[in-house]
């Protein structure tokens, strides 16, 4: 192992991640709490009122969309005018920070000369856009 | 401040019970059931989420363990929720906590990038499939299985040693081509520690198990991260504990994904989980000089055991 490699301050591409991250985070946790306090006072009407959202938790997840009405996978973007729907803004954006940070760093470690890492960041990047596009259904219970 | 230490943990212990047997589906109604949920105001659902997660957040932090896996089988043990909407906040609770405390332990080079990206390449790919899977069979399937699952926690938690500094003789092949290896202060000693790592491959492998059960149940994997870095692959304490956290920032995302896209995430149950669990994990930590850390830790262990043993009451049916 080469010690000149190793060094006690992280290196540029870890930096560059936990930069990222961190703002990624705050505007995502921000997001969460303010469209959250917009929803239950009801500053904007939700598409399903407060006070019917228990008659559908105890449901399955396939019961709860067809009682409801609700359209799963990305069908949130149609209907942020809800207020329930707002809260997905900021969810989406904590669950997306990582990917943004992946494909951040990739350029830097292949500018590196670390190509193997720069394409498993890349592979990383690509799996998390596969999840996060709804593309992968799961089957009903 | 011996007393402090005593009473402290004790009145966690009794907060928990008494919140537990005043949630009302549990104490007049059956849990799950449509009437349970529909008897009570619907603010007092969040309003009591917040209180019970904020506790479990105290408890998580002097414990030790993940906030994840104490809401899962709690929450789904003792609140009208189903199991599908549960996993869904149990996993963007172990995400918003993770992304809470990724940056600054990348900051400070405690938790390794470089060991995190493999790892987490193989965690992240299994979560996706565990989450599909955990979404497809049968709920008193997962019920079963997460019960087992949080038993074989307890068990864990009773069981496994830790090791600060692992003693590896020579890094294996795979870990040298992929130069994981690295060097940290120990603060407390002010030591400069130099770590590699050995056993890469059947560590990687443990990582699809690990994958798929973070997936399946929604759990944060915190609690497999660490003895498979620490014990198996030989990556220092710190490291490994740093390197876990910042990891389920990664693995749970995959997962989050799927359950948000397949409708289980619903906000009244999602976000109070997670500002209470982070409120609670923020008490936690100003609270650890003043506890006592291994009595704490059986009281994790011992609400652990009885949300384990709640969960696979309900998955047959008992």
């Amino acid at each position: 192992m080469d010690s000149a490699d190793k060094s006690l301050q992280a290196s540029p591409e870890q930096l560059t991640y936990a930069n990222l991250l961190e703002k990624g985070m705050f505007v995502g946790l921000g997001l969460v709490l303010v469209t959250f306090a917009i929803y239950v006072l009801g500053i904007v009407s939700p598409y399903i009122p407060v006070d019917e959202i228990p008659k559908y938790w105890h449901l399955s997840v396939e019961k709860y969309l067809e009682a409801a009405n609700v359209h799963a996978g990305w069908s949130w973007l149609g209907m942020l005018g809800y207020g329930d729907y707002l809260n997905f803004v900021g969810i989406a954006i904590l669950a997306g920070v990582t990917i943004l940070c992946y494909l951040a760093i990739v350029p830097i470690l292949w500018r590196n000369d670390d190509k193997m890492y720069a394409v498993l960041a890349l592979l990383e990047a690509i799996i998390l856009c596969v999840a996060a596009s709804g593309i992968l259904g799961a089957g009903g219970h | 401040m011996w007393e402090m230490r005593k009473i402290l943990p004790i009145g966690l212990l009794s907060l928990f019970i008494v919140l537990i047997l005043t949630v009302p589906s549990w104490a007049q109604t059956p849990p799950g059931s449509p009437e349970s949920a529909t008897a009570y105001p619907w603010w007092m659902w969040p309003l009591v989420l917040l209180v019970v997660t904020f506790v479990l957040g105290v408890a998580a932090v002097l414990g030790g363990v993940g906030g994840g896996v104490l809401f899962v089988p709690i929450i789904s043990g003792f609140f009208p929720f189903h199991l599908d909407f549960v996993r869904g906040a149990g996993l963007l609770v172990a995400l918003a906590g993770a992304l809470a405390a990724g940056p600054g332990l990348l900051k400070l080079n405690l938790a390794s990038l470089r060991l995190a990206i493999p790892v987490a390449l193989i965690a992240s790919t299994f979560a996706i499939v565990g989450a599909m899977a955990g979404l497809a069979l049968p709920t008193h399937i997962i019920q079963i299985a997460l019960g087992c699952t949080i038993l074989f926690i307890c068990v864990l938690m009773l069981t496994a040693k830790k090791s600060t500094f692992p003693e590896v003789k020579q890094a294996d092949k795979l870990s040298s081509v992929l130069r994981i290896y690295g060097v940290y202060q120990e603060a407390s000693t002010g030591e400069t520690i130099d770590w590699k790592v050995h056993r890469t491959p059947q560590g990687l492998i443990l990582f699809v198990v690990i994958g798929i059960m973070a997936g399946m149940f929604g759990l944060g994997a915190g609690w497999a991260n660490v003895p498979v870095l620490n014990l198996l692959m030989g990556v220092p304490l710190k490291i490994s504990v740093a390197t876990s956290k910042f990891l389920l920032s990664i693995t749970d995302t995959s997962a989050a994904w799927v359950y948000l896209n397949q409708g289980c995430v619903i906000p009244m149950i999602v976000i109070p989980s997670v500002v209470g669990i982070m409120i609670g994990s923020f008490v936690g930590v100003r609270l650890l000089n003043v506890a006592k850390p291994s009595l704490v830790r059986w009281i994790v262990i011992i609400m652990l055991g009885f949300a384990g043993i709640r969960a696979l009451m309900k998955g047959l049916g008992i």
